[in-house]
């Protein structure tokens, strides 16, 4: 059932032309608004990898060899639970030849000079670093013989590395030994790699490297951070829909004990403490006027999401679908629609600031390390080389973080009291402040044609913005690119065999902050193309696997997808139908180059939807850590699940709600599958992305399993039985 | 008010308003960062701790109830040098992703553990209750029963 297999080959240089290609087109052209260029900028943000926006030639300043023979990565990229730190201990291990318990993988502080400039996000840590990061270890590692062949006065030819030992002409000396009499380093040219098949962690099942410290609830994260002499800070935050700061009555508020200051801005007001209690009371106290705009409710957004309204973009076209499906008969239109979701991350949002003179350090939970910098020196008229933000663990990230303002805020008021500042959201404040995952409504047509397979096909998408409003997103993109990539993000038509098929991203301004939300568009515009998928199988009298391998494309995506379909129906045992109260549901999806196919099993128990089994196959390109790579999955799956079945916000009265876990319905414990089989293909020479393709085709599986038990095919998210 | 209590198998007498939750106690007094803050409202339960054995949510217990009291927080969970049987499957299924949840759930196992040494999943879906975002409960489940078999053969 294997076919024969096109395989990419992947290198730096490629990615460095790809985006350079990108920036040309951007700036060379004055016909970049023109449709059939957006088009082709959409194609190419589909599939382009990212490329890595920090050094990748200066090895010192990723690399710390102590005395005592450790070495410290200093990572540019967060950990916030996707495995990142080990996965890049790994990389750096095999090249550096050293022991991977050598190393050990800190955040580094901006200070350090190792700065991402973009973030740490779109699954791309791995996938981006995997070429610099093993020619960094590979040059450290020459550095290091080399500076042994100097103090051995012998030819560094003439030496062998092994496990963080030179040796050679008698003598040995450990990468610490030889590091303490190192005055200067000299950079060599990037040695030649190693050969893939000789890693010895890459590729490995490694544990996770932040294994212990977490069983052992000693990792800091943002929320643990503390400074000496430091004091509690809190801000006002509003709970209505849009409202703008405007003046505030402290008097109550400054005479609460423990209050050391009421802080007055012109966007916000605060209050620092002694104790997070004082601070939270004093906060309460303050009595702050906001001008709030217009009294929100849920049916004012639902019908400000609705394909045909807002502007639409053309993000794919092939053949003449239009054309087909407004002109002839038996067209099959279906509408699909997904709320607005909160990321209801576990450790809200906060920071701890000292503002010392013309200088301020700050440690936070942030996924853009570099904006979160640059945010807090113009808000403080302070150079931005004189801000050190020092990332600690997040307790998720999950997109929530790529917003930093709570560095800024924790910022003026420690220079507000000359002290150090801890300054946190509350939880009904995470909740009602949150930058949420946009409502979508999608309305698909199509035709089926000769032998059961589809004339043509088209996917409206409408939805609120993913990317645009952030500092992240030049604003140049937005006048250029139309549509919101993030938005459409999973929204074009992945069966490329169709010889008709047409994709259009409807783009709204909503009236609340909406943004990242753990793989963007993918979840909602694979559970609308996916369901509806399986609705024209049914239609057309077919499997629903086969119907869809019978209408992929042949070409290298086309491949990896087709496999990722085969493997994942193979070891689920994939039958169609219900079967003694159970049945299966399938859909795929391809996220930033990684296919991915989940088979669910699922019944329904006193009219609860249950999932029992899921079975996914994902081809990453190449696994650095395998076990990692499944927890994704697992991650993915579930979290995916938590959203599809439970999770909605809603506006009443000019307000986001719920506020609290438990009326904002997740998933719990009981809600998990208790199987989860995961198959990773491997079917490139390179990493790619992990952390969010998964999450694609789990609403869509679910809902198409509910099908074949009760007939009833839910439409909107979250699923509910009628 | 000065409350006293055993925390971790060690006597702390504290200053504090007797009001304020025992995880901010726990936090910002004690410099016991493992309990965590989550929601505040005991909906979520990162900040389980155990008192006098029992799992309670510490943001929503007054530290006044503390009086006298027998408390564990996640480091104290471990006796010594050897990794409490919940720590130890915790590690072997390579459990945790962020990390900022697992000291509630581990907390939360533990005491499940010591009223039901062999739990069924029907016994884990109605006492482990807390929430993870990462998703991490198919791991969680196979890492409670396997801190059952560790903690029954140990005995």
């Amino acid at each position: 059932m294997s076919e024969s297999k096109p395989k990419k080959k992947f290198s730096r240089r490629k990615f460095i032309i790809r985006s350079a290609v990108g920036v040309g087109v951007l700036l060379g052209t004055g016909y970049v608004t023109r449709p059939v260029w957006r088009r082709s900028l959409a194609e190419m943000a589909n599939s382009a990898e990212a490329p890595y926006l920090g050094d990748t030639e200066s090895p010192l300043l990723w690399f710390e060899v102590s005395a005592e023979n450790q070495v410290v990565l200093y990572s540019p990229k967060v950990e916030m639970g996707q495995g990142t730190f080990t996965g890049l201990a790994q990389i750096a291990a095999d090249e550096l030849e050293v022991d991977i318990n050598k190393i050990k993988v800190v955040h580094a502080p901006t200070a350090s000079g190792n700065i991402d400039g973009m973030s740490t996000g779109g699954s791309t840590s791995i996938s981006s670093l995997w070429q610099p990061l093993r020619e960094l270890a590979a040059t450290m590692r020459e550095m290091l013989k080399n500076e042994a062949a100097r103090i051995m006065e012998t030819d560094a030819a003439a030496l062998t590395v092994k496990e963080g030992v030179v040796s050679g002409n008698g003598q040995t000396l450990t990468y610490g030994e030889i590091a303490k009499q190192v005055k200067e380093w000299n950079i060599p040219d990037t040695p030649p790699l190693k050969d893939v098949k000789s890693y010895k962690f890459i590729g490995k099942p490694i544990p996770r490297v932040d294994l212990a410290d977490k069983v052992a609830g000693a990792s800091i994260f943002g929320m643990d951070a503390a400074m000496p002499d430091m004091l509690y800070g809190a801000v006002a935050r509003p709970s209505s829909i849009g409202a703008k700061y405007v003046s505030a009555d402290t008097s109550r508020a400054e005479k609460m004990p423990g209050v050391v200051k009421v802080v007055r801005e012109k966007d916000f007001v605060g209050v620092v403490a002694r104790s997070r209690m004082e601070a939270e009371n004093a906060k309460n106290a303050i009595i702050v006027t906001w001008d709030t705009g217009k009294n929100w409710q849920s049916e004012d957004i639902e019908e400000m999401i609705r394909v045909g309204k807002g502007e639409p973009y053309v993000i794919q076209k092939a053949g003449r679908a239009k054309r087909i499906l407004d002109n002839e008969e038996e067209v099959f239109t279906a509408e699909y629609k997904s709320p607005v979701g909160a990321h209801a991350q576990l450790e809200p949002n906060g920071a701890v600031a000292y503002v010392e003179g013309d200088k301020a350090t700050v440690i936070i939970s942030t996924q853009v390390v570099n904006i979160t910098r640059n945010e807090v020196a113009e808000r403080l008229g302070l150079e931005k080389e004189n801000v050190n933000i020092i990332p600690a663990y997040l307790g998720g990230g999950f997109g929530r973080r790529l917003h930093t303002p709570n560095a800024m805020q924790a910022a003026v008021l420690s220079k507000a009291v000359g002290k150090p500042v801890k300054c946190f959201f509350n939880r009904q404040e995470e909740f009602q402040n949150d930058t949420f995952r946009p409502p979508t409504h999608h309305v698909l047509r199509a035709k089926l044609g000769a032998g059961g397979l589809i004339k043509a096909i088209e996917h409206n998408v409408s939805s609120g913005d993913v990317m645009y409003g952030s500092p992240m997103v030049p604003a140049l993109a937005e006048p250029i690119l139309g549509a919101d990539v993030g938005a459409w993000r999973g929204g074009m038509i992945q069966y490329r065999k169709i010889p008709n098929y047409r994709a259009v991203s409807w783009r709204v301004k909503l009236p609340f902050a909406t943004s990242w939300w753990r793989s963007l568009g993918l979840l909602a515009n694979t559970f609308a193309i996916e369901s509806f998928m399986d609705e024209l199988a049914i239609k057309a009298g077919k499997d629903p696997v086969q119907f869809r391998l019978d209408q992929i494309q042949e070409d290298e995506a086309g491949y990896r997808l087709k496999e990722v379909i085969r493997a994942a129906a193979q070891k689920a045992g994939w039958r169609d139908g219900a079967h003694n109260g159970r049945a299966m549901g399938f859909a795929a999806s391809t996220d930033a180059n990684t296919p991915c196919a989940h088979v669910v099993e699922v019944s329904v128990e006193d009219g609860e939807i249950r999932v029992h089994k899921v079975t996914c196959a994902i081809d990453p390109g190449f696994a650095v850590n395998p076990d990692q790579v499944r927890a994704q999955c697992e991650g993915c799956i579930i979290m995916g699940l938590s959203a599809a079945m439970f999770e909605k916000m809603t506006v009443k009265d000019g307000q986001l709600t719920p506020t609290i876990y438990g009326p904002y319905k997740m998933a719990l414990m009981k809600h998990a599958p208790k199987e989860i089989d995961v198959v990773i293909l491997e079917n490139a020479d390179a990493p790619g992305a992990v952390g969010e393709p998964p999450l694609g085709p789990i609403g869509a599986a679910i809902a198409n399993a509910v099908f074949r038990i009760t007939g009833q095919r839910l439409r909107e998210m979250p699923l509910q039985l009628a | 008010m000065k409350i006293s209590f055993y925390i971790n198998g060690n006597a702390h007498s504290i200053e504090a308003d007797g009001n304020t939750p025992l995880l901010w106690v726990i936090r910002d007094v004690l410099d016991l960062k493992g309990t965590k803050f989550g929601c505040g409202k005991a909906a979520c339960g990162a900040c389980t701790i155990h008192v006098d054995g029992e799992a309670v949510r510490s943001c929503s217990y007054s530290a006044k109830f503390a009086e006298g009291k027998n408390i564990t927080t996640i480091e104290g969970l471990s006796a010594g040098d050897s990794l409490h049987p919940v720590q130890q499957a915790w590690i072997e299924e390579v459990v945790p992703q962020c990390g900022y949840c697992q000291p509630g759930f581990m907390m939360a196992t533990a005491a499940l553990l010591e009223k039901i040494p062999n739990p069924t999943d029907q016994d884990i879906d109605d006492n482990i209750v807390n929430i993870c975002r990462c998703g991490t409960y198919y791991r969680m489940r196979k890492a409670i029963h396997r801190a059952a078999e560790i903690k029954n053969a140990n005995i």
